[in-house]
């Protein structure tokens, strides 16, 4: 890929010298820092997502933020600040329009697919409008890791370190309103509000992972990480670790592999993590064999 | 114990422009094991929520140790009508157990908490003690969803204790057990109730099981509500005036109580109330 800025990378199989040849680029170490920051938010919203059933609401929660990166573009904007206004709002109309949130998880699609639908369409004019100047599309759809900023890094830190703040304050009452929500509630646990919130740090964290995967791919950081720890131990603050660990290297190999290669990195971060996943299924298959 | 810990006062619930029921007057005192009976749909498990404080009665009065339903919620445990988690489910037993402890608290367990603070120690024993008294240690460390329904039952009554509840409120405990599972969780609840004092309010399908430890019954019908003990309650003439209808109830040899002739037997588990 980066080939289009001039550069020929080979990779020499010295790893050492490939990843300072890596490294000597600033867009480079923006990157890996992006990936990182990016990868332990998702991963511990994502394992919370996954606990409550709701990839469909965070796969729409991105999808919004398409339409929000080509409007923001559209009307001059960073297209990070569009991808954070659309999912959030999106997530609130999710939580709050009645029968959105309020019945269980299962109830929740009919809304949530409605919501996807035209948002997909909305940013599909907004490309259009701009006057297919807007190339891209494509890296809002399926990602890019060229030319992120200092200032994009640090947005997301901020996003990010804030959205996990939220989420360390409720994390405990977070989980057993995921999975008690009745006795929770018998137990003063604001199981509502736990959910609206929850939308909308599930808003931040796909807002942050459509900036590196793009919208369409954000499942690659935001569920495989968490699925692929739940799988492999049932603690939960292990899980949650492992999560982390594996959403960083996922990333950060992509990264790398990307940077050698011709081709996306949405491709080899998804990859990667899917054959991380399928090992892992493998792995417990394997050991129930065993017993 | 002059007054109850539960006291209803002409008592009633709508649901909508529907009245369950009304003019209910019950006194439930520390300690005693309490049964709700009933066919389905007259309002059993809203009896239960109105004293947790999450459904508003409609009429009357209701006080839980003397204060609002609901402001006493943390001296209550609560065992939701049968939920089953999903299969794919992968948080411990125990995990389970503990957010019965302190899932209302915010905030994050800090890992190796139990290496520098009492409290936290005390926490894990009290749940490893609550695991043991509901028989559930072989399997409490496995993923909840991978139990069977009558080891996710044990566990979930192990998450209503752990807090040490002065009052349990049951939702039909024993739907979904087999017969031997029924009998050893009922005498679980009976060895609570009668050991450690706590008051146990249980809506059951069916009575039987837990006939012998009963203190008193409490029997929501279409035509009304009855309370008292099991023989003053299960009745032929009773239940004939709660149901408008010809009622027989008939004992056999072992003690078991049959109840014959009720539009909706309140054993079996096919039946509609339609009112």
């Amino acid at each position: 890929m980066p080939t289009s800025s001039g550069l020929d990378p080979v990779l020499t199989w010295n790893l050492v010298d490939d990843m300072r040849q890596v490294l000597e680029f600033p867009f480079m170490v923006n990157a890996f820092r992006a990936g990182a920051i990016v990868a332990v938010l998702s991963g511990l919203i994502g394992w919370f997502m996954v606990l409550r059933r709701q990839s469909f609401a965070g796969h729409t929660l991105a999808v919004v933020g398409f339409p929000g990166a080509a409007g923001a573009v559209l009307v001059g904007v960073s297209a990070v600040y569009g991808l954070f206004a659309f999912a959030v709002v999106a997530a609130l109309v999710i939580a709050l329009v009645p029968g959105g949130g309020t019945r269980g998880y299962s109830e929740e699609s009919a809304v949530t697919g409605t919501v996807q639908a035209f948002a997909l369409a909305c940013g599909f004019l907004f490309v259009s409008l701009y006057g297919g100047i807007l190339s891209g599309s494509n890296a809002l759809l399926f990602g890019s890791f060229l030319g992120i900023t200092q200032a994009q890094v640090v947005v997301l830190l901020a996003a990010a370190a804030a959205a996990l703040l939220v989420l360390a304050a409720i994390a405990r009452p977070l989980l057993f309103a995921s999975i008690d929500p009745a006795v929770a509630a018998a137990r003063g646990v604001p199981v509502r509000a736990m959910s609206v919130v929850f939308l909308v740090l599930l808003a931040v964290a796909a807002a942050e992972v459509s900036q590196i995967t793009g919208t369409l791919l954000v499942f690659a950081l935001l569920v495989v990480p968490a699925a692929t720890a739940q799988l492999l131990t049932a603690r939960p603050g292990l899980s949650m670790v492992l999560t982390v660990v594996l959403g960083v290297s996922v990333t950060w190999l992509a990264l790398f592999v990307a940077y050698f290669s011709a081709y996306p990195l949405g491709f080899f971060l998804t990859t990667i993590a899917f054959a991380l996943y399928v090992g892992a299924v493998g792995a417990r298959r394997f050991r129930a064999v065993g017993r | 114990m002059v007054t109850g810990l539960i006291e209803l006062r002409a008592a009633a619930i709508r649901v909508g422009d529907r009245t369950l029921w009304t003019g209910v007057d019950l006194t439930v005192a520390a300690g005693e094991f309490v049964a709700v009976l009933g066919p389905n749909g007259v309002g059993k498990s809203t009896l239960i929520k109105a004293i947790l404080g999450v459904v508003p009665l409609s009429a009357g009065s209701l006080t839980v140790d003397g204060a609002a339903p609901g402001a006493a919620n943390g001296l209550v445990g609560y065992l939701p009508q049968r939920r089953s988690f999903d299969a794919q489910l992968r948080v411990r037993g125990t995990d389970v157990v503990r957010l019965g402890l302190d899932g209302h608290r915010w905030g994050v367990p800090l890992p190796w908490a139990r290496r520098f603070s009492a409290s936290a120690r005390a926490d894990a024993a009290r749940v490893a003690e609550v695991i043991q008294l509901v028989g559930a240690d072989a399997y409490a460390e496995r993923p909840v969803g991978e139990l069977s329904g009558g080891e996710q039952q044990r566990l979930l009554i192990a998450q209503a204790l752990a807090s040490r509840p002065r009052l349990l409120l049951l939702d039909e405990p024993l739907d979904s057990l087999d017969l031997p599972n029924q009998s050893a969780v009922a005498a679980l609840i009976s060895r609570i109730c009668h050991d450690d004092g706590v008051t146990v309010i249980m809506v059951a399908h069916d009575v039987n099981p837990i006939l012998s430890y009963l203190d008193r019954v409490v029997y929501i019908a279409s035509g009304g509500v009855a309370a008292g003990t099991p023989h003053e309650v299960i009745t032929s003439e009773t239940l004939s005036r709660l149901y408008g209808t010809d009622i027989e109830v008939l004992a056999t040899a072992s003690g078991q109580l049959v109840v014959v002739g009720q539009p909706e037997a309140p054993a079996h588990h096919h039946d509609r109330h339609a009112s």
